[in-house]
């Protein structure tokens, strides 16, 4: 089973019904065992059941016998939703949900999800937190299945090219397949560390895949002399956190003044920075790493720009994540380090900005403009997010132009670190000002809200995630900020004061296209990549 | 005289055993404004916002001076306790509902009400037992009054003979809290001094002679967040002690009673496993035992369904209405356990959720189950049966049921 924690509110009642398989931290922050055993299956069902929120989701054999549903029947001319060819590349969240959603809305026709990594789709968020704590092993992360998607799984085989014309993917092993719609659902990975030889000691690791987080969870049981975290984003400070409750020393280098500070601005950064260094953490802001140092091929020392060297046999690289989008790089598409675009409908643009009517897109690969949020093109890397525009892509790969829904989900995302549920709705990093508006930021159980020219475009919430539905419809209804009215638990301080984001580069600005052809007919459009440029 | 309001209709006792098509008829607007000023808000999307809210507030202390006699005394102390924690708001609600819930369950006590299910059974089954030699028996006051009673009592660390004792002081605080009056609220103002004083001696023996109970928690046990001190001790035990099981034995009336309603639920409750457990879920929604929240106030003014809420007005939270709203629930009016995602109001939301939820659902799931198993071509003797007087805590105050025999357990 699988729980959507950006539903989740806290409300606890599946750690009342089944405390084996979640446990409460804090107040309102949930763990949860993904694969319970089969004796706690009715636990688990009172747990799925009391959800006030029903987040929790239960593997369809786990369920009760449920009446047969009503069956879906397509539309005599309704060929491709009756027998069309579906592929969808990419077969993690967002690729099982686009597949759930396809048969939910009466997709009878063939179905093939591709995938480089052998395994069906599991869940990731608990790679940092739970598996590395030891709570729950990396391989019973297998994501639930909703119902049966009657799919030709293609995995530990990479798609590595698109013939957009054949409409073909081709793959690793050389076979090619035929689509009538494609959606891609590729993701991103964990940037590497940049210097390859560096990369390759034992002992230097990053976090994106189950092979990477059982292989640092052996690791951190072995209790290393000190662990090194590179970066401090929300993978970085989890990791962080988990060495703590394990009782390892850690030392975070942060390249930007504070924790956290890209997502959530400069002001919640410090708070952050705060907590980690109550709990002991070697936090090092505005510091780089020079080099990582290894003897007979381990990792020993690392070399940091404040000049001083550590003796580490592990580090953590948590520099974010780049976007798998190589393999469409001939095809035509608008891909580039900014992932695939396209239109609020998830179809994808070609290079020239056309919107094609049958490549899709979803998940942490694509990127979308946000009309919520001044039609900016955003790519939104949250676990909801994957959820909902899969959901979207799937519905609309699949009916009329007049059918098609628009993705304006708000976006949300959570993060639980040092015993601090951590929750946000809306897009803060577009914002210029923050105000706390309820709680206080020396009780750690505060909410603060981010407004860009005197409007709501986002909050965050720590250890007070029942409220954050309000600061959602504020984001909905483009609400006035600061807040013009009393509030119950006033925060000390009200007064909004600059939200300390990083400057942000759309990153396609730094695309370069070439344009031939005079006649509008014949008129092209067609990226250039950094490498072929030289 | 004005023509009474639609909500006045509610609240008036004779429409308690049907309230729905008065439910229906408040739902045609979101939000009312009583003739006394109160605010009445009757749909679900509108319910579930004002619960996530922050200019909605749970302290009395907020009324404008006119409405200050409409703080209901079930909760605030009747004037002799300071008020419980569903009478406050944060950061005073949150310290005390945590130093609440670490001898109730998670963090502190995870495994509490899960290691309580072979007591809760043993329970059940004694009650019904009790069954066996009549053809008929009053279900609220045979099981579904004298169940949670021993639940709470147990749980809480309250010796259950002493049951008739407090009873007499519920009662009061109860009925004043559906319909306060000068009179009902001096004799609750009394029985809330009674009840404290109660409360005070037996704290005093759990002091000295510590059990595993939770009131022997929460007098030696000190967390980050300290201890509850004095009134604020007694306001929250007399809380869980009423809370724990007034709405409990409705829930379990009221589920009794549909069940007969709806035979083909209850076959299966015979004999499908786990079917209780999604039964109880839309059992909640259908006939929930609180039919609304009287106690909210706003702090300012709150634009919501086509009506400004005024700050410092009473607000109402119709949950029952809300749990039948055709806009945001398919086939509300329709009892249908298969339901699939069932979000419902009937424990609340936000930040008050109900504190006792786990405990209800468990308690409702196995009296219900045992009792559809064990008593022979159950039938109702009166439908409607009587109800209790209280519109809010809504469920019948006898159900009388004949029957064949009693399987044994």
């Amino acid at each position: 089973m699988v729980v959507d924690l950006t539903k989740c509110q806290g409300y606890a009642q599946c750690a009342f019904l089944a405390p084996e398989a979640f446990r409460m931290v804090g107040d309102e922050a949930l763990m949860f065992d993904p694969a319970p055993s089969a004796d706690q299956r009715v636990k688990v069902l009172r747990a799925a059941a009391a959800c006030p929120v029903q987040a929790l989701q239960v593997d369809m054999a786990d369920l009760p016998q449920q009446p047969p549903a009503e069956p879906l029947v397509a539309a005599k001319g309704d060929r491709l939703r009756r027998d069309g060819r579906i592929v969808i590349v990419g077969a993690s969240l967002a690729g099982l949900k686009a597949a759930e959603q396809l048969r939910a809305d009466g997709f009878t026709g063939t179905l093939t999800v591709i995938g480089d990594e052998p395994e069906e789709p599991y869940d990731r968020p608990p790679l940092s937190k739970q598996v590395q704590t030891g709570f729950v092993a990396s391989a019973d992360t297998t994501l639930p299945r909703r119902r049966d998607i009657a799919a030709d799984w293609k995995l530990g085989v990479a798609a590595t090219g698109l013939d957009l014309e054949r409409k073909r993917v081709v793959l690793a092993d050389g076979q090619e397949v035929e689509f009538d719609r494609l959606l891609v659902t590729t993701g991103v990975r964990a940037r590497p560390w940049p210097v390859p030889e560096e990369a390759a000691l034992d002992g230097v690791f990053t976090i994106r895949t189950r092979g990477d987080a059982a292989g640092l969870r052996e690791r951190l049981l072995a209790h290393p002399k000190r662990v090194l975290v590179i970066g401090s984003g929300f993978t970085g400070s989890e990791m962080a956190s988990v060495c703590v409750e394990l009782g390892i020393p850690v030392t975070v280098a942060e390249a930007g003044p504070a924790p956290l500070s890209g997502a959530l601005g400069g002001v919640i950064g410090r708070i952050s920075a705060g907590i980690m260094r109550e709990h002991g953490v070697d936090l090092r802001t505005h510091t780089k790493v020079s080099s990582l140092q290894g003897e007979d091929g381990k990792l020993r020392r690392a070399a940091l720009s404040d000049g001083t060297t550590l003796d580490v046999d592990v580090a953590v690289v948590a520099l974010g994540g780049i976007r798998n989008v190589e393999w469409l790089e001939s095809s035509g598409l608008a891909v580039g380090v900014w992932g695939l675009a396209c239109d609020a409908g998830c179809r994808a643009f070609t290079a020239a900005g056309l919107v094609t009517d049958d490549v899709f897109v979803a998940g942490d690969v694509a990127r979308q403009p946000q009309p919520m949020f001044g039609y900016q093109f955003l790519a939104m890397e949250h676990w909801g997010n994957a959820v909902t525009q899969a959901e979207v892509a799937a519905h609309n790969m699949i009916s009329s132009e007049t059918d098609r829904w628009p993705h304006l989900e708000m976006p949300a995302f959570w993060s639980l670190q040092f015993g601090h549920n951590i929750k946000s709705v809306g897009v803060p990093p577009i914002a210029d000002q923050i105000a706390i508006t309820q709680g206080s930021v020396e009780s750690r159980q505060f909410v603060a809200a981010y407004g860009y020219k005197g409007r709501v475009v986002g909050a965050v919430s720590w250890n007070q995630g029942k409220w954050l539905d309000f600061y959602q419809q504020l984001i909905e209804q483009a609400a006035p900020f600061p807040l013009p009215y009393d509030m119950t638990n006033p925060p000390p301080d009200p007064v909004p004061v600059p939200a300390e984001f990083p400057d942000r580069q759309y990153p396609g600005r730094e695309a370069t296209v070439v344009v031939t052809g005079h006649d509008p007919s014949e008129r092209r459009a067609t990226l250039v990549r950094p490498s072929r440029r030289r | 005289m004005t023509e009474p309001s639609v909500f006045d209709e509610i609240v008036d006792f004779h429409n308690r055993a049907n309230p729905w098509p008065l439910y229906d008829k408040l739902r045609t607007q979101p939000v009312w404004q009583e003739a006394d000023g109160t605010f009445v808000v009757s749909t679900f999307r509108e319910i579930y916002a004002l619960f996530h809210d922050p200019r909605i507030s749970s302290d009395a202390a907020n009324l404008l001076p006119e409405f200050a006699h409409k703080a209901g005394p079930l909760s605030d102390g009747g004037g002799a306790l300071p008020p419980s924690f569903i009478r406050t708001d944060a950061p005073r609600h949150d310290t005390l509902r945590r130093i609440a819930m670490r001898q109730f369950g998670p963090p502190h006590r995870p495994d509490r009400i899960d290691k309580l299910v072979p007591a809760l059974e043993a329970i059940v089954t004694r009650l019904v037992d009790g069954l066996v030699g009549k053809d008929q028996c009053d279900l609220v006051d045979d099981v579904a009054y004298p169940f949670p009673v021993a639940v709470i009592c147990e749980l809480l660390g309250v010796p259950e003979e002493d049951e008739p004792r407090f009873s007499a002081w519920v009662d009061p605080i109860v009925n004043s809290a559906g319909q306060p009056t000068p009179e009902s609220k001096e004799q609750a103002k009394e029985a809330f001094q009674q009840l404290g004083m109660y409360m005070f001696q037996l704290a005093q023996r759990r002091k000295a002679d510590p059990g595993d109970d939770m009131l022997s928690g929460y007098v030696t046990d000190d967390g980050p967040d300290g201890q509850l001190e004095g009134g604020d001790l007694f306001a929250t035990l007399i809380l869980l002690l009423i809370a724990g099981h007034e709405t409990t034995v409705n829930l379990i009336a009221n589920g009794w009673l549909t069940l007969l309603r709806h035979p083909e639920a209850l076959q299966r409750l015979r004999t499908e496993p786990d079917f209780s457990i999604r039964m109880v879920e839309e059992l909640l929604r259908y006939e929930p035992s609180v039919h609304f929240v009287p106690n909210r106030i706003a702090v300012a003014d709150i634009e919501i369904g086509g009506t400004t809420i005024r700050k410092g007005h009473p607000v109402v939270l119709v949950l029952a209405s809300g749990n039948r709203d055709g806009e945001c629930i398919p086939h509300a009016d329709r009892f249908d356990p298969d339901r699939a995602d069932n979000v419902h109001l009937a424990f609340g939301n936000g930040v008050h959720y109900c504190f006792g939820a786990p405990l209800a659902r468990l308690e409702a799931q196995l009296a219900l189950t045992q009792l559809a198993k064990r008593l022979q071509n159950p039938r109702l003797l009166a439908d409607p049966p009587p109800y209790r007087p209280s519109p809010v805590l809504r469920g019948p105050i006898h159900l009388p049921v004949a029957y064949d025999g009693v399987l044994p357990a």
